[in-house]
């Protein structure tokens, strides 16, 4: 099975089975309604395109909502000035997240550890409060932007009449709302899922680890380690822009408070949460923020006393009590609690936790499949 | 004579008020084994952290092959075919041994930057093997999944060599390539340099083990106080009473 999966071509197979099929095993879990899933498979894309910087490079950004505001801004203008096609609009959601990125980068990686942090955080503050105020004729302010009557859209007129109402956004003539939204996002995580496996193993990646491990005997081995790390905070930028246009894809509208640091924070705990450095981890603990914050923050007092409905009158309040600090607008407190766990008990996050399992059950060992598992044993002499 | 491959010439360097090499003037000649030793403090490592680009001299000259190397960066005296040993290993501890191997490796053959983001890894057959086969060289063969962070001191020496031998490069510069090793790895090491030595490449090493230089060097300059009080073969070294004083006398 882990021999079989480590091959590209059943690895993909394996991954889209898995996204395809969402609708069906999250059904048990009460998450299988289109909005959610969006969600689930965009913020999948940003956490896995911000894993190429953070867990591969090792440089840890603060910023990266930046590039997701950038690339919603984009493709709402594509919307508003081209057409409701989404492929145009994804397309100009990634090449400007990709030039922000390409000069953000250029800027903060001259700087390493706190300090590239804390750059970044700077250009995302700068970002968020040019799209709140300064750049209001682009971005519409607070107000955020969004489709008006007005708008030109200059290839959907010249092809068709508008009808009534603000159109919709659609890829050739399917609209991007509900379960072909998500399919639509679902064969674009799919596609980054290929791309971001593809650098995993290649000697990029490899180069990208080594930057992570010793940047300076990087330099002494030979390699120049700036164009490197730009790259991967381009991608990753770009992976970002991608996830922001999706955003507006899937609700065409953009506003400032998607820059926001708090914003680009959650990309940091998903990463964590799942695993910094592996393929699919930070997707998995972008699924579990985002089931946190939409199903979590949905329990109210009625759901908990049926829940604990076998209880006895006095244990059952006690249990309603102390559990709804947990739910409802506490979720953010039960996140708190699952990170702070998993920090301290699981370094590596839910992905080290699968391995202590299948190590301790399957008595598999933990070796990365770049190296090779039959070089031959002898004593030293 | 044969042809120099690196000089170093009349190179100063301060640090403050510390004079840490005056006047050093270092002829290494091809397919030698130049050897450096002197006491503690004496500007040993600092002279090879010039040769690498780590630090500027604040006056003089090295040149490689013809090439002054004061205005390139680290990456590029690598690349002009410099690879260092350092007095620390410097190794990519949370990658695998053959990984560790591998990274140079690339770094030789595809420059100092090159992006193929989508090739594969499992495709690079050709590297793999030269990987194991340095890291049999030098007998780490049995632990190339292993983590390098777990290795013994000695054994994360022996990796770094084997990080620079697979880059086969022009000049090796060992900086005490046997410090922490038992005898019998010392032993190991010092027959897998003579080896490398038939192979023609040209080394500077530096080292306190006078066993190990003895039977390595071609070579030996001796250096005290940031300056070269001596030059010449081992056993022009030997009987120089200059060092028998400075430093063969001291020590032992």
């Amino acid at each position: 099975m882990k021999q079989m999966l480590s091959r590209e071509p059943f690895a993909l197979l394996a991954f889209s089975l898995v996204i395809l099929t969402m609708p069906i095993w999250l059904a048990p879990l009460g998450a299988n309604y289109p909005d959610l899933l969006q969600k689930f498979t965009i913020y999948a894309i940003f956490a896995m395109g911000f894993n190429i910087l953070f867990g591969l490079t090792g440089y840890l950004s603060f910023g990266h909502a930046a590039f997701l505001g950038i690339g919603s801004y984009a493709a709402v203008w594509s919307f508003k000035l081209f057409t409701m096609n989404v492929l145009p609009a994804l397309f100009f959601g990634v090449a400007f997240s990709g030039l922000f990125a390409l000069l953000i980068g250029f800027i903060s990686l001259r700087r390493s550890g706190i300090y590239f942090s804390i750059l970044t955080l700077a250009f995302a503050q700068m970002c968020y409060n040019l799209a709140y105020s300064v750049l209001t004729p682009i971005t519409n302010g607070e107000t955020g932007l969004q489709l008006t009557l007005q708008d030109p859209r200059i290839i959907d007129r010249a092809l068709a009449e508008p009808g009534k109402g603000l159109p919709s956004t659609e890829l050739f003539g399917l609209s991007m709302s509900g379960y072909s939204g998500f399919y639509f996002c679902a064969v674009v995580l799919i596609v980054c899922f290929f791309i971001s496996r593809r650098i995993f193993y290649s000697p990029f990646g490899l180069t990208l680890r080594g930057i992570k491990s010793n940047q300076s005997r990087m330099n002494y081995t030979g390699f120049n380690t700036r164009p490197y790390t730009l790259t991967a905070f381009v991608i990753s930028g770009m992976f970002a822009g991608l996830a922001g246009s999706l955003l507006a894809v899937t609700d065409p509208l953009a506003g400032a408070e998607r820059m926001q640091w708090t914003a680009s924070g959650e990309v940091v705990l998903m990463t964590i949460l799942g695993g910094v450095g592996t393929l699919i981890g930070p997707m998995l603990g972008a699924w579990i923020i985002k089931y946190f914050e939409n199903i979590f923050s949905a329990f109210n007092p009625e759901t908990l006393q049926s829940f604990f409905s076998f209880l006895p009158e006095g244990l059952r309040t006690v249990a309603v009590d102390v559990s709804s600090l947990f739910v409802g607008e506490g979720w953010h407190l039960t996140l708190g609690v699952l990170f702070m766990l998993i920090v301290i008990f699981l370094p590596g996050g839910v992905m080290e936790g699968w391995r202590r399992i299948t190590r301790r059950f399957g008595g598999g060992s933990g070796t990365k499949p770049a190296s090779s598992p039959n070089a031959a044993v002898q004593p030293a002499e | 004579m044969a042809n120099s491959v690196l000089h170093v010439a009349d190179v100063h360097k301060s640090f403050g008020g510390l004079q840490a090499l005056s006047d050093v003037d270092l002829n290494v000649e091809e397919g030698t084994t130049h050897a450096i030793i002197g006491p503690n403090g004496a500007g040993k490592s600092t002279l090879l952290n010039v040769c690498v680009g780590r630090i500027k001299p604040d006056s003089g000259h090295v040149v490689f092959n013809g090439e002054v190397l004061d205005a390139h960066t680290p990456d590029e005296i690598n690349q002009l075919g410099v690879s260092r040993v350092f007095q620390t290993p410097e190794i990519f501890p949370d990658l695998t041994l053959l990984d560790n191997v591998m990274i140079p490796a690339f770094a030789h053959r595809d420059g100092s930057f090159s992006l193929r983001p989508f090739s594969k890894l499992r495709h690079e057959t050709t590297i793999r093997q030269e990987a194991e086969q340095v890291l049999s060289d030098v007998g780490l063969e049995a632990l190339q999944t292993r983590e390098a962070a777990s290795l013994s001191r000695g054994d994360k020496r022996r990796l770094e060599l084997a990080m620079c031998l697979i880059q086969r490069p022009k000049l090796l510069l060992l900086d005490e390539p046997t410090a922490g090793m038992a005898r019998h790895d010392t032993n190991r090491t010092v027959d897998l340099l003579k080896t490398i030595k038939a192979r023609g490449m040209t080394k500077v090493i530096i080292e306190h083990d006078m066993h190990v230089v003895f039977s390595l060097a071609d070579k030996i300059s001796v250096l005290a106080q940031g300056r070269i009080i001596a030059s010449g073969t081992p056993d022009e070294i030997k009987g120089n009473p200059k060092v028998q004083e400075a430093y063969l006398g001291g020590a032992q």
